[in-house]
């Protein structure tokens, strides 16, 4: 019994209102070669053949590789006690709760995540979280949009390209300018963003670390937003940020970032987790739902859901964002995994990483035809220029299991040669032999077949 | 329900007040009553252009957020900074250091099509 609500009288009133003869002209616009016809061609299987047959896709999957690849996803150790915890059926249900007087633990939760997003990131307040860090970074956007009532929004180069694909399909349909400033030796084009930047830009979007893994120079780039009176968001790794000055120190207005590598595994990329703080100023006109922390009426402490006059529910078309849920499971997973690590553990891990990188780096940078691409500083990631197409790179290495890193040339036109390698603390010295050894070899190889 | 006589009035509850070529603009103590306790007004800076009967901006009460119209049409050359730290002053005295913005007008006809105390009264089925 197909579950459709509404009867046919419902439906002729529907079409008679929007102006439409019948349901074959409302999807008029979808091609007729892509429309079904008939029934849905679903078969039926017993359990015990379903289970095979889902098994059989499953073993398909490639887990054991070894993963240099980041671009935004990280593959970091995650503490056994981190699945645990999360695992608990009160956890494992969880959703954005409205009932604050049936919800305390989620609501409490929620509260200690944003309490940690705000110390990572030295930003005042945090929501309770977005899908993942692009749609984090075009909430930003459009808040940003909001707040200053001006038309124009700049991004760099650098920032995540899949982020600013996210943000291009979020303005489409909206009056406003998006300029994308191209980068100067792996950095944001500082002379390049200074003659893009006027007094109708609404925002300016960088991200430290870049794409490229690389630092950037954050003071110019806060100077030349402010002058204007633009908002400056800057997209973080969580992970990189434990070693770094915080955005709020750098004078950001707003804060997002990806929250995947706080606990939760790659995952064949998701379920991902966006954060999202700002200024305290700017509290009302931030999306998602925020958890408070408030005493009931006899004194004791309590948490709510709070300023959700912003939200759909009661906001409507008016609202400051159309999203009112939360990645509340993933939200609990970074909050139960930082809560595990604690500022040192964090610190460490960072290190640990960063170390790594420095290392792993510098013996890559040493092999015949290979060198890094760019000479800016970095923290756990960093591109590499290759001899033949990184993507012939990755494709070669993929057969001794390594997953070497993320080919740039996806994303970037005349950079079919660049690798961007990531490493976490989870990467062994043996690993990280195997890389440049497999990297080496590749070398030798084209030098024997060029001779 | 106090309804100053000198004032001018919308139907969406704001009054003006209009001196020389300056006119000031509130919600009415009708509004404030019905909102209940204030908490937050988002209001325009100066400098900023408003149209007539369009929004200029919000009001925040615990439960319900709503939008504010302008009177008139001009640009705004006052806004009422108090309001930020003190949003209740709204409730404790709408027609006097509850004011929100002044704005300069640019067609004084505009405010025949407002409503006097006594239709605004009417408007509140007193």
């Amino acid at each position: 019994m197909p579950y459709i609500p509404n009867t046919d009288d419902d439906r002729r009133k529907m079409f008679d209102k929007i102006g439409v003869k019948n349901f074959d002209e409302l999807i008029d616009n979808i091609p007729e070669k892509l429309r079904v016809k008939g029934e849905l061609d679903i078969p039926a299987l017993p359990e015990m053949e379903l289970l095979n047959e889902i098994e059989g896709l499953a073993r398909r999957n490639r887990t054991d590789q070894v993963c240099f690849a980041g671009g935004g996803v990280y593959d970091h150790f995650i503490p056994a006690a981190v699945g645990t915890i999360i695992g608990r059926p009160e956890f494992t249900t969880a959703y954005t709760p409205y009932q604050a007087e049936v919800s305390q633990g989620t609501l409490q939760v929620i509260y200690e995540f944003q309490t940690h997003i705000c110390r990572l990131t030295g930003m005042e307040i945090a929501n309770a979280s977005m899908y993942d860090g692009a749609t984090a970074a075009a909430e930003a956007v459009v808040m940003a949009l909001g707040v200053t009532k001006k038309k124009k929004v700049v991004l760099s180069e650098t920032v995540n390209p899949l982020y600013r694909e996210v943000i291009q399909t979020y303005l489409s349909g909206r009056e406003v300018e998006l300029v994308t400033v191209p980068f100067k030796d792996g950095l944001t084009d500082l002379n390049r963003l200074e003659d893009t930047v006027d007094e109708n830009t609404a925002c300016v979007l960088v991200g430290q670390p870049n794409f490229f893994g690389l630092l950037e120079e954050l003071d110019l780039v806060v100077e030349t937003a402010h002058k204007v009176n633009a908002l400056l968001i800057i997209a973080v790794d969580p992970i990189a940020q434990a070693l770094l000055k915080t955005p709020a120190d750098y004078g950001a207005d707003i804060v997002v970032g990806e929250g995947q590598p706080l606990g939760m595994p790659p995952s064949f990329g998701g379920p991902l987790l966006g954060f999202f703080a700002a200024r305290k100023k700017l509290a009302r006109n931030m999306p998602g739902r925020i958890t408070a922390c408030t005493v009931d009426v006899d004194g004791k402490t309590g948490f709510v859901l709070t300023l959700q006059t912003r939200e759909q529910h009661i906001r409507r078309d008016k609202a400051s964002s159309n999203i009112c849920t939360n990645q509340a499971l993933c939200a609990t997973t970074a909050a139960v995994y930082m809560s595990l690590l604690g500022k040192t553990g964090l610190t460490r891990v960072a290190l640990l990483s960063a170390e790594k990188a420095q290392q792993a780096a510098a013996r890559i940078d040493g092999l015949d035809g290979f060198e890094l691409y760019f000479k800016a500083p970095f923290v756990r990631e960093f591109a590499v220029k290759t001899p033949r197409p990184a993507r012939e790179v990755i494709a070669s290495l993929l057969k001794k299991n390594i997953l070497p890193g993320v080919n740039a040339g996806r994303w970037f036109k005349g950079l079919d040669d660049c690798l961007i390698v990531a490493l976490t603390e989870k990467r062994t010295g043996p690993e990280i032999d195997l890389l440049v050894k497999g990297l080496k070899e590749l070398a030798a190889r084209d030098v024997v077949s060029r001779m | 329900m106090n309804v100053p006589v000198d004032l001018k009035y919308t139907k969406e509850h704001e009054w003006v007040k209009v001196e020389g070529n300056i006119a000031t603009v509130g919600i009415t103590d009708w509004a404030q009553g019905e909102l209940g306790d204030i908490v937050f007004v988002e209001l325009p800076a100066a400098g900023l252009a408003v149209a007539q009967m369009e929004t200029f901006g919000t009001i925040e009460a615990v439960k319900a957020v709503s939008d504010l119209f302008s009177p008139v049409t001009g640009k705004v050359t006052e806004v009422n900074a108090a309001l930020e730290d003190e949003p209740m002053l709204i409730n404790r005295d709408p027609y006097g250091e509850g004011w929100m913005i002044k704005v300069e007008v640019a067609d004084a006809s505009q405010l025949e099509q407002l409503l006097d105390a006594g239709a605004y009264k009417e408007l509140l089925g007193e």
